[in-house]
Formats: C-alpha cells, structure tokens, sequence
C-alpha cells in the first residue's frame, strides 16, 4: 500500500468516525429531548401551562395536594357519585388498570374529584369508592375549591336540572400526573383499560430510568 | 258420541291453548335480555338500568317504573367535545326486529330518587312501558338482576371473576 492510498484509507476512517459520533450525540440528544417511550396513547401534554396545582380534602378529611403524590403516577378523574353511566365505567377501568400492572399499581394513584360537593358527601365518597378498590382517593372540598380544581385543570361541569333533581355534565377524560406531579397525558373516555394501563406504565418506566 | 266428545275436548283445548299463545305473543312483543342494574352504597339516590330490547313489531319505550325508584326516567348519554352530557329523552324507538341495546356509552333507564340501596345478588323489578304505532300502550314486567358496581360495565357478570384482563376494553 503506498502512502496516497493510506492517507485515504485513514481519511475514510475519520470521516466514518465523525460520522457515527454524530449520529451518537443526535440519538443521545433527541433521547434526552423526548421520553424513551415517545407514543402515548392517550394525548401527550407534557409542558401544558395548566394542572399543576390541586388543593382540596380528601374522603377522610385531610387535606391534599398534588405533592403528597409524587413518586407516584396519579389518574386523576373528575365525576360525581349519583352518575349510572361514565363514572363507574370509568373507575371499573381504574380498577382494571391497576390489576393490569401487577406490583406496579403501589405506585399508582387513582384521584376521583366530585363536581357534586352538595350530594357527594365525604361520608359517600369513602362508602362509594371502597366498592371500587381500598386504595382509590375522593376528594371534595367548597364549590370554590371544586370550581378552582376545575379550572386549574380546563375541565368542564354544569348542573342540569332534570325532573324533580338535577345531573352534571362533565369533562370524561383522565389526565395522568408523573411521578415528579407533572402533567402529562390526557386519555379519553372511549380508551381502553389497555391503553390507559400502557400509559401509566410508561410514565412509571420513565421515571424508573431517570427520566 | 264419545269420539265426538273426545273431538270437542280437543277442540277446546287447542282453542284455549292458541288463546294462550295469542296473549303471550301479545305480551311479549319485546323480548328483553340480560336486564341488569349497577348496585349502589347508602345515600346513593340514582342508578343506571341497561339491556337489550328486541321487539316484532315498531314500538317505543315511553316510560318505566319500578318500587325501588321514586322517579324512573329514559335517559341518553352522549359524549360531546370530551364532556359527559346526560338527558331525559321523550322515548326510544324499537325498530321491529332490530336489537336496541340500552348499555353504558348510550342509552339507560335512569333509577332516581331511590328507597334503599340495591346490592349485587339482589333482583329489581321494572316495568316497562311500551307504544304500539296505533298509541296503544303494552306494559311489561321485567326482573333486572343487580350487579357489583365496581363491576366491569363491558363484561357480563359470568366472565368477571377470576379474569384477567386481555381480551377485552375494546368497545365494538
């Protein structure tokens, strides 16, 4: 090999060289850009400049912020008790999220704020989601609080009167808080237990991995 | 003369008999199927009923009632824009032959202003309020089994214990 064919054959190594210690720091930027599990299935809402803050009494009347559960994934869901319809579909699914992710449903905590303060009582809300799962918080606080909790979290309520009593409409969706309690994700009604389960698990994962 | 006895006794009985089938026909224009109820703790005023209702000629269900409920409504659910919306409809259409499925997502009989809890084991009864399309109007007793309500609403009750979980969360 004479040294013209050398000097190219080294130069061809370098370029090579650069060429993969690029392709190293794009990959490792962009996975310190973006969660290594980039596809949630629910709508990804990282950075959202709302749903940060919460401050009401939980069923057993004390006092809860977003803070008390960090380390911790959060559903946070807002329904009311008197509902035959989405709520119960909803926490039934909670449930089933939980028993999808085995042991890792001790870092899960499911949050059901009641947008019916005047009926949903700290009394009903302990008897109600016990039906549900042991570990499942309720909280309530003054229509104030309620109405702050909401807008903090652009969720929608409205009392509709029908015949001699009255029903809510509400925001359906499930916002999904990560361990270090910022919002992340927002999953609709029509998801499946399996795709609100992928997104806790993912949520979990990343926090597992350093984030 | 005893043949024609024996003839007549027949007779009658096959009379009685498709009188029978006529008033069961009659009454069971709608079939109804797997009538359940979401259970309920104390100091729970109102709870779903959700079925399937099936009916041989065009009718429409106008209104029910049962002994555990002071005020029983016909209700849609509908999702608007991510926000639950619940109303009182005026009746539901039962196209003849065409299964009409009263079920979470939809369509329910609104149980309020309820006199006690129900539990899951218990049986409610309903009574169902049919219009024909001549406005005549067919009642119908109905026995809804109660369910667990932190039970699965997509499962029936059979396939609820000892699952776990793969096959299903996906709404046809």
């Amino acid at each position: 090999m004479n040294s013209i064919d050398a000097a190219y054959a080294r130069g061809r190594r370098r370029a090579l060289l650069y060429t993969a210690a690029w392709l190293m720091a794009a990959t490792g930027l962009s996975a310190c850009d973006r969660s290594p599990t980039p596809a949630f299935r629910g709508i990804d809402v990282t950075g959202a400049p709302y749903g940060r803050e919460l401050q009401l009494t939980d069923q057993f009347g004390q006092r809860r912020t977003l803070a008390d559960f960090r380390g911790q994934v959060v559903m946070l869901y807002f329904g009311f008790v008197q509902c035959p319809d989405v709520c119960p579909t909803s926490l039934a699914r909670a449930v089933e999220v939980m028993q999808r992710l085995g042991p890792d449903a001790d870092r899960v905590q499911l949050l059901f704020v009641t947008v019916d303060p005047e009926r949903d009582t700290p009394a009903l809300l302990r008897e109600y989601l016990a039906r549900f799962h042991p570990r499942f918080l309720g909280l309530t606080g003054t229509p104030d609080e309620i109405a702050a909790a909401a807008r903090e979290f652009k969720v929608y309520y409205a009392k509709v009167p029908t015949g001699s009593s009255y029903t809510m409409d509400h925001s359906a969706q499930t916002y999904l808080i990560d361990p270090q309690g910022r919002l992340r994700v927002v999953l609709k009604h029509e998801q499946s237990a399996e795709d609100y389960a992928h997104d806790v698990a993912a949520l979990l994962r990343e926090s597992a991995s350093g984030g | 003369m005893k043949t024609w006895t024996r003839l007549t006794a027949a007779a009658a009985t096959a009379l009685v008999a498709s009188a029978l089938v006529a008033s069961a026909v009659w009454s069971q224009t709608v079939t109804v199927e797997e009538p359940w109820v979401r259970g309920t703790v104390a100091q729970q005023k109102a709870t779903g009923a959700f079925m399937r209702l099936k009916a041989d000629q065009p009718v429409r269900l106008v209104a029910a009632a049962s002994p555990v409920a002071g005020v029983v409504e016909i209700h849609e659910m509908a999702m608007d824009n991510n926000v639950m919306k619940m109303r009182q409809i005026p009746g539901l259409d039962l196209p003849a032959g065409k299964t009409v499925e009263l079920k979470p997502g939809g369509y329910h009989v609104m149980l309020m202003d309820l006199k006690q809890p129900v539990s899951a084991g218990q049986t409610v009864p309903l009574t169902l309020v049919f219009e024909t399309a001549d406005k005549r109007r067919i009642e119908q007793q109905v026995q809804a089994s109660v369910r667990a309500l932190g039970a699965s609403s997509s499962m029936p009750p059979s396939s609820q214990s000892g699952h776990h979980g793969h096959d299903h969360g996906h709404r046809h």
